[in-house]
């Protein structure tokens, strides 16, 4: 009876239904990705604690006491998840008494920021570039971004990232100027690394930008619009952007994972002090906790992002059913 | 109702063959489906000349080293960091570097090339050692010794601080500091017992580029039983058409070497997910149903870790032990995390396949499981296998480079083009050709086989089958 009950008012609303489903796979995926990190790490040959310095057994027993390492492999994989499930990814091995979750919360807004203004360059680069060639279609200009695009995808991020501080150089050289050209002291310091890391989305977005732009060209909806008498301008604007821009919601999932990763190699080049940069370094000092918090919460966030981005594009686009 | 109309006498003519003016066919000549695929590739011309280009740069690393035979592991401190020439010349000097500080009570025993500023050479200025001397400052308890590429602007612009002497009347420098043969702007400040007052003194020295005798029939460039006959004169340097990196190894040398790694990696690992896909979701595309569910809710998982962070830990979970290179390690990772979209890609085309009409008549026929995925279902993916194939190398080729560069990839010694990137990004402010020819070298092959993919594509969409090339 009750049963039916609750069924029914799920029926009643589907999209609670589907974000209920989504959030439940998503909880699979992430214990999923837990889980692989977890054995991944126990797979390394070595522990964190051989690398120290020679310590007699006694100190050792009490060390592996203090950090775990003496029960079994299944226990501690029961104490790993039960922390996870708590929000706590214990304490970094080779920072003393440096809690994994302070190292995510002071590192990760810095990531973030880079992140969130990457997105912001290569959505911005992408549609504007994108919609100037699909106007000029075939003409000099389409030809040269296109060309770009190409190049761009065709380039690692390290190599822009390096040639880029070359550039910042060659410029503080010549003008006499002090752009910074690593670390992090204040947004200004972002820009160029944000520009470089969104270059791979900026042209992927071009892309998509141009190709949607054209597909639209002979809908029925613009040959009213040119019937009804508007002019290229108005009807670009009112008419074709605002349909091509859907197309290019659906990257940002992908884009946001790409952009969270690609920040590894940014923030090294760059010295940005952020959650990437931290994540390398745990790896070269096989810091086991910060890897594996690292890993879980940037897994938890992708995960948790998709979904929320596919959710949003039901709300953008009514046409596109979230709910099947 | 009866046929009581009479039919229309037909002569027997009348069907006899057409023997007039032959008609032009109306059909092109029947192409089968590679036929058709290949004939729109050669009519891609990005396509064809990536084709090309993909074929040259395996023939560079394949039997590149055959032709230019340079050891690349093979150090050559004398020339590190050397930018890309064919005829570098070097002077022979002795290996003993004959120099003794000068005082002012020797000053005399030295010959002197006096410069404006009271500042002058001693000896032969190369790039093994510079030595110079200047008028003693009356009152100086030592002097400061500064080195700039540039015409130094001010005091506060003399380059980098070389060294200070302690006594006021030892008025000589010997510098020995990674030279090379370029102008150099040496300025000397005296200090007094008060500090140092707004006075120095600059002089401009041309370093010659040199060798010594030792490193020079160490390396093999002069014989060893005539070598006394080559000092001081000048000798040819071994050709690096690409320059030298930070221990003086020959960069055309290090990136054939290290295109081997990089393109092992980028053909072998895709090669083996591209099979492992296909294999999965074949089965999984086949079997349909529940078991079609589970294993791609698996699928699913695996796609949804984090790719890099799971390559990086991988990758160190395999570990490498001593004297390995790193390559396998990153092999089975890439494997391991990169089958799952292909198995999805297949089993996406394997249940569209499965309800065509000619597989159903073949079943109804009597075939096999065996013959309908030899004859029916394999053929009909090997066109999206290839196209699958082709767009995984760039990408695997750029996961290894990603790796290397950040230090998870291969080992040194062992090169491969991400790796030296990384090696010559600590060089970049000023040697910029260590990073810019391996970089160039990824970004060529990534380019290649990526419009090859877009041509592989554009051939073999059935879509587009129709339409006239």
């Amino acid at each position: 009876m009750n049963h039916s009950s609750a069924q029914n008012t799920l029926k009643k609303y589907p999209l609670l239904t589907y974000i209920a489903k989504r959030l439940v796979s998503g909880l699979i995926a992430i214990w999923f990705i837990a889980t692989a990190t977890f054995f991944g790490m126990h797979m390394i040959p070595g522990d964190p604690l051989s690398s120290e310095k020679q310590v007699s057994p006694q100190i050792r027993k009490n060390l592996e006491a203090r950090y775990g390492l003496d029960k079994p492999l299944l226990t501690q994989y029961g104490i790993f998840l039960k922390n996870i499930i708590k929000g706590d990814f214990g304490i970094s091995f080779t920072q003393e008494n440096r809690k994994v979750n302070d190292i995510i919360r002071e590192h990760f807004p810095i990531s973030a920021l880079l992140g969130l203004l990457a997105l912001f360059f290569a959505s911005l680069g992408g549609i504007g570039l994108g919609a100037l060639a699909a106007f000029h279609k075939n003409q000099l200009s389409d030809h040269l971004i296109m060309i770009m695009v190409i190049l761009v995808v065709s380039v690692p991020g390290f190599v822009f990232a390096a040639l880029s501080q070359l550039g910042i150089m060659k410029v503080n050289d010549l003008l006499h100027s002090n752009f910074p050209i690593a670390g992090f002291d204040g947004i200004t310091y972002l820009i160029v690394p944000a520009i470089v890391l969104g270059l791979g989305t900026l042209a992927y977005i071009t892309r998509l930008m141009r190709s949607s732009l054209l597909d639209i060209e002979s809908a029925d909806y613009i040959r009213t619009a040119k019937a009804k008498g508007l002019s290229n301008g108005q009807i670009f604007v009112k008419h074709k952007l605002r349909n091509a821009l859907l197309p290019v919601v659906t990257v940002l999932g992908p884009a946001i994972a790409g952009i969270t990763t690609g920040g590894l190699v940014v923030e090294m080049v760059f010295a940005i002090p952020g959650l990437g940069k931290y994540f390398v370094e745990a790896v070269q000092q096989l810091d086991y906790t910060v890897i594996m918090g690292t890993t879980v919460f940037y897994g938890g966030f992708l995960v948790i992002t998709v979904i929320l981005v596919d959710i949003f594009y039901g709300w953008v686009d009514p046409r596109i059913q979230v709910v099947k | 109702m009866s046929y009581d109309r009479e039919l229309p006498a037909i002569d027997k003519t009348e069907f006899l063959p057409y023997s007039g003016r032959k008609q032009d066919p109306i059909q092109r000549p029947s192409a089968n489906y590679w036929q058709q695929a290949f004939r729109k590739l050669k009519a891609n011309f990005p396509a064809l000349i990536s084709l090309f280009i993909i074929i040259g740069l395996l023939l560079f690393t394949l039997i590149g080293d055959k032709i230019w035979r340079v050891d690349p592991y093979a150090q050559d401190l004398t020339q590190i960091s050397s930018p890309p020439s064919f005829n570098k010349k070097a002077l022979v000097i002795p290996d003993k570097i004959h120099y003794q500080p000068v005082y002012l009570s020797n000053l005399e025993d030295y010959t002197v090339k006096t410069s404006s500023t009271g500042m002058s050479i001693i000896g032969t200025p190369t790039t093994q050692f510079i030595a110079f001397k200047w008028q003693p400052v009356a009152g100086a308890k030592g002097y400061q010794i500064f080195r700039h590429e540039y015409l130094p602007h001010g005091i506060d612009d003399l380059g980098v601080p070389l060294g200070t002497n302690d006594s006021g009347d030892h008025v000589s420098y010997l510098d020995a500091l990674r030279l090379e043969p370029i102008d150099y702007f040496y300025s000397v400040i005296p200090i007094f017992e008060e500090g140092q007052l707004n006075q120095y003194s600059t002089i401009k020295i041309t370093a010659a580029n040199a060798i010594a005798l030792g490193d020079a029939v160490g390396l093999g460039i002069i014989p060893k039983h005539q070598k006394m006959h080559y000092l001081g004169k000048v000798i040819n340097l071994p050709a690096h058409p690409l320059g030298t990196d930070y221990l003086g190894r020959d960069m055309l040398a290090r990136l054939i070497e290290g295109g081997k790694t990089s393109l092992f990696i980028g053909l072998v690992a895709p090669l083996i997910f591209v099979f492992l896909g296909l294999l999965y979701g074949g089965i999984s595309g086949f079997l349909g149903g529940k078991a079609d569910e589970i294993m791609m809710r698996f699928v699913d998982f695996i796609i949804a870790l984090p790719f890099l962070l799971f390559m990086i830990l991988f990758k160190v979970a395999f570990g490498i032990g001593p004297g390995e290179s790193g390559i396998f390690p990153m092999l089975v990772a890439l494997i391991l995390l990169s089958w799952p979209s292909v198995a999805r890609l297949i089993r996406g085309q394997v249940l569209q396949l499965k309800e065509m009409p000619y597989i159903e008549s073949s079943k109804l026929m009597g075939a096999g499981v065996f013959h309908l995925t030899l004859k029916h279902m394999l053929p009909n993916v090997t066109g999206l296998l290839l196209v699958t194939f082709t767009f995984a190398i760039p990408s695997a080729i750029f996961t290894e480079a990603f790796l290397s560069f950040i230090g998870m990839g291969v080992v040194p010694p062992t090169p491969s083009w991400g790796s030296l990137c990384n090696d010559g990004i600590q060089t970049l402010l000023t040697h910029p050709h260590e990073l810019i020819f391996p970089a160039l070298f990824i970004s060529i092959t990534v380019l290649a086989f990526n419009l090859l993919g877009d041509g592989l594509r554009d051939a073999f969409d059935v879509k587009t089958k129709g339409e006239r090339p």
